[in-house]
C-alpha cells in the first residue's frame, strides 16, 4: 500500500464533497464484513443465551479464577475507549493539529468499545435483569451502595465516562451534520436536518459552541486518566498478590491509551485505504501516531520492568511465588506472548519508514491488540490462580460458551463501527478545514 | 422602528474581514456572520468589546452541583444504611459525623462534577446559542456550511443603499436584501 496521491491542499468545497462521498452506498466487501459480524453476533448471542439457560457454569469460571475472560475483555475494551477523548481532549487542549483527521473515528471507536465493554459486567454478574442494582435508587429497604467500593466507583466512572463522551461526540457533530443536511437530498436530509438542531453557523453559535467545547476538553482531560485508574483500583484495591501495587493507576492508563492508539489504526488505515483519504490522513499523522505508540510502549515496558522488580524486592514470599510462577508455569506462554507483543515487536517503530508504512503499523497495531488483551488476562487469571494458599491454586480453562461471547463482542464493535461510517461523517469536516489554509484573495483590488 | 437586512456573501477570508472592519468603523454593530468553520480573524474582530461567553457559568453551576449532590448521596446513604467495614460505620453523634471514612467519596464526587458539570456546558451551548432551530433564520445560504461567508446587517431602510455599496467595496461575490 504505497501513498501514490498528490497530498495538495484542498479547498473547504472538496472536504464536503469527500466527506459526503465516504456516505455512498457501500460495495461488496462492506456486505461481506457485515455477513462476518452478523455471524460473530449470532455466536454471541447463542453462548449468552445458553449461559442465561444453563447457568453460569457455562462460562468456565470456576474458584478461583470467577474473574476470567470475562473481567480480561471488560478491561480490554474499556482500555480501547481511552483513545479517542484522549484525542479530542487533551490533544486538542494541546493544540495538536495531526489530531484533526482521526478524531472523529477515534471519537466514535471511543464510545462504542465503552458500550461493548459495559456489556461485560453484566454477562459477567449472570442475572444481568438485576444491572439496576449498581446504581444508588432509593428502593423499599433503604439499601445503598457500599460507596467505599471499588466496583461502586467503577459504576461511576464508566457511566460519567460513556455519558460525557458521548455528549462531546456529538457537540462535535453538531457542525458537520448541518453541512451534511445542506448538502443532501431526501431522506438523509430530513434526518440530517433534525439531528443538526438548526445550526447555522452564525457568530453567537460558533462563540458559544467554541467556549463549550473548550470546557468540555478540560473536563474530560482528567476524566480521561481517572477512568482507567478506577478500573486498576478494581484491582489494586485487594490484596491478591499480583495486584496489590500502588503502580496499578498509572499502569493502566499508559496500557490503554498504547492499545486504544493501537486500535485507531486498525480502524483508520483501512478508511483512508478504501474512502481515499489520503489527502487527510496523511503520512504525518500515521507518523505521529506511531511516535505514541512507540512511547506509550516504552512506558509499559518500564513499568513491567517496575512490576518485577517490586515483586524480587519486596522480600515477601507470596508475591515472589506467584511471580514465579507467571514467569514460567503454565500460563508463561501468555505472558511471554504479551511481553513480545507489547515490548518487542512496537521498536520497529524506532525507525521513520516503519512508522509510515501503513503495513507495518497494521501488523504492529494487531500484535499490540493482542498483547494487550493477554495483559489483562494475565493480571487477572494467573494471579487469582496462585495466590496465598496451595488449596486455593486452580487452572482456568475458556470454555465454548465465554470465547464465543469475547469473539462476538469485537463483531458487536465491528457492527456500531461499520455502521457508523456510513451514516455520519467519519472526517471531522470543521476542523479538517480548520487544518486548510483560508481563502484568501490576495492583493487589495476590488471590483 | 423598520428595519432592512443586507445579506453579503464572500468567497474570501480576508474580504470577510475588510467588510466586518468596514461596518464597524461606520456604525453598524447589528451584525449575523455565518462561518463554515470559526475563523480566528474574524471572532477577532467580532469580539472586540464583547463578553466571554456565558457558558462557563453553567459549566460552574453544574460542577458545583454534581460535587454537593455526590457528597450528599454518599454521606447520606452512609448514614441511613450503615455498612459496618472494618469494625466501623458511619454514624451522626453529638460530635459530629463519626468512623466515617470521607476519602472514597471523593471519586464520587469527582465523577458527579464532570457528569453534571459536562451536561450543563451542553445545556448552556445550546440555551445561548439558540438551539434547537425549527426553521432556517431568513438571512442563512446552505453555501455557508460549505465555502462561503455571510455577513447580514440589520440597518434602518434608508441606508441600505450605502451597506450595499460597502459590502461590494470590500469585496462581497453577492449582495442581496432580505
Amino acid at each position: 500500500m504505497s501513498d501514490s496521491r498528490t497530498t495538495s491542499s484542498p479547498t473547504f468545497a472538496d472536504v464536503n464533497r469527500d466527506v459526503l462521498r465516504t456516505l455512498n452506498p457501500p460495495g461488496n466487501l462492506y456486505f461481506a464484513w457485515m455477513c462476518v459480524v452478523a455471524l460473530g453476533l449470532a455466536g454471541f448471542f447463542l453462548a449468552w443465551a445458553g449461559q442465561v439457560w444453563w447457568g453460569m457454569g457455562m462460562a468456565g469460571k470456576r474458584v478461583p479464577q470467577m474473574w476470567a475472560m470475562y473481567i480480561t475483555t471488560f478491561v480490554f475494551w474499556i482500555g480501547i475507549g481511552h483513545a479517542g477523548t484522549l484525542i479530542s481532549a487533551i490533544l486538542y487542549l494541546f493544540r495538536a493539529r495531526w489530531r484533526t483527521s482521526i478524531y472523529r473515528a477515534a471519537e466514535a471507536m471511543t464510545i462504542f468499545a465503552v458500550m461493548t465493554a459495559g456489556l461485560f459486567p453484566l454477562i459477567h454478574a449472570g442475572r444481568m435483569w438485576f444491572a439496576y442494582y449498581l446504581l444508588p435508587y432509593p428502593n423499599q429497604r433503604t439499601l445503598w451502595p457500599n460507596f467505599r467500593s471499588p466496583l461502586v466507583w467503577d459504576v461511576f466512572a464508566i457511566s460519567t465516562y460513556l455519558s460525557i463522551s458521548t455528549v462531546f461526540f456529538i457537540v462535535g457533530l453538531v457542525p458537520d451534520i448541518a453541512a451534511l443536511r445542506d448538502a443532501s437530498t431526501g431522506w438523509r436530509r430530513r434526518i440530517f436536518s433534525m439531528l443538526a438542531l438548526g445550526w447555522e453557523g452564525s457568530d453567537t453559535q460558533w462563540r458559544h459552541y467554541r467556549r463549550a467545547y473548550g470546557l468540555l476538553a478540560s473536563l474530560a482531560t482528567p476524566l480521561v486518566l481517572s477512568v482507567h485508574s478506577v478500573v486498576s483500583w478494581d484491582f489494586a484495591m485487594a490484596l491478591v498478590p499480583g495486584w496489590h501495587s500502588t503502580l496499578f493507576a498509572p499502569f493502566f492508563v499508559d496500557g490503554a491509551i498504547f492499545s486504544g492508539f493501537a486500535m485507531v489504526l486498525v480502524l483508520v488505515l483501512p478508511m483512508r485505504h478504501f474512502f481515499g483519504l489520503h489527502a487527510y490522513i496523511q503520512d504525518k499523522h500515521l507518523d505521529a501516531m506511531g511516535k505514541l505508540i512507540l512511547v506509550t510502549g516504552l512506558v509499559l515496558t518500564y513499568f513491567y520492568i517496575c512490576e518485577i522488580f517490586t515483586s524480587l524486592y519486596s522480600g515477601e514470599h507470596i508475591e515472589k511465588a506467584s511471580l514465579f510462577w507467571k514467569v514460567t508455569q503454565t500460563y508463561a506462554w501468555a505472558l511471554w506472548t504479551m511481553y513480545f507483543c507489547n515490548c518487542v515487536a512496537p521498536l520497529i517503530l524506532f525507525w521513520r519508514k516503519a512508522r509510515t508504512s501503513p503495513f507495518v503499523l497494521y501488523v504492529v497495531s494487531i500484535l499490540v491488540l493482542i498483547g494487550m488483551w493477554f495483559e489483562r488476562f494475565n493480571i487477572i487469571v494467573p494471579s487469582l490462580g496462585h495466590d496465598f494458599y496451595p488449596y486455593t491454586w486452580g487452572i482456568y480453562y475458556p470454555s465454548p460458551t465465554d470465547t464465543a461471547i469475547v469473539l462476538g463482542s469485537f463483531a458487536f464493535f465491528l457492527l456500531l463501527f461499520l455502521g457508523f461510517i456510513k451514516l455520519m461523517p467519519s472526517l471531522s469536516i470543521v476542523e479538517v478545514k480548520e487544518t486548510i489554509p483560508p481563502p484568501m484573495r490576495e492583493g487589495p483590488h476590488a471590483h | 422602528m423598520p428595519t432592512e437586512t443586507v445579506l453579503g456573501v464572500f468567497a474570501h477570508v480576508d474580504t470577510t474581514v475588510r467588510a466586518l472592519e468596514e461596518l464597524r468603523a461606520h456604525g453598524y454593530h447589528d451584525l449575523t456572520v455565518y462561518t463554515p468553520l470559526p475563523v480566528h480573524e474574524i471572532e477577532e474582530v467580532l469580539e472586540r468589546g464583547r463578553p466571554v461567553s456565558r457558558v462557563r457559568l453553567f459549566t460552574l453551576i453544574g460542577g458545583l452541583t454534581g460535587i454537593a449532590s455526590a457528597f450528599l448521596l454518599t454521606i447520606w446513604s452512609s448514614l441511613v444504611w450503615g455498612l459496618v467495614t472494618g469494625g466501623k460505620y458511619m454514624q451522626l453523634g453529638s460530635g459530629g459525623i463519626s468512623g466515617s471514612s470521607l476519602p472514597p467519596f471523593f471519586i464520587i464526587a469527582f465523577e458527579m462534577m464532570v457528569l453534571f458539570g459536562g451536561l450543563a456546558t451542553v445545556i448552556g451551548m445550546v440555551v445561548l446559542g439558540g438551539l434547537p432551530r425549527f426553521r432556517p433564520s431568513s438571512t442563512f445560504d446552505p453555501r455557508f456550511t460549505n465555502d462561503r461567508f455571510g455577513v447580514a446587517v440589520h440597518c434602518a431602510p434608508e441606508r441600505g443603499g450605502s451597506v450595499r455599496d460597502l459590502l461590494r467595496a470590500a469585496g462581497a461575490e453577492a449582495v442581496q436584501s432580505r
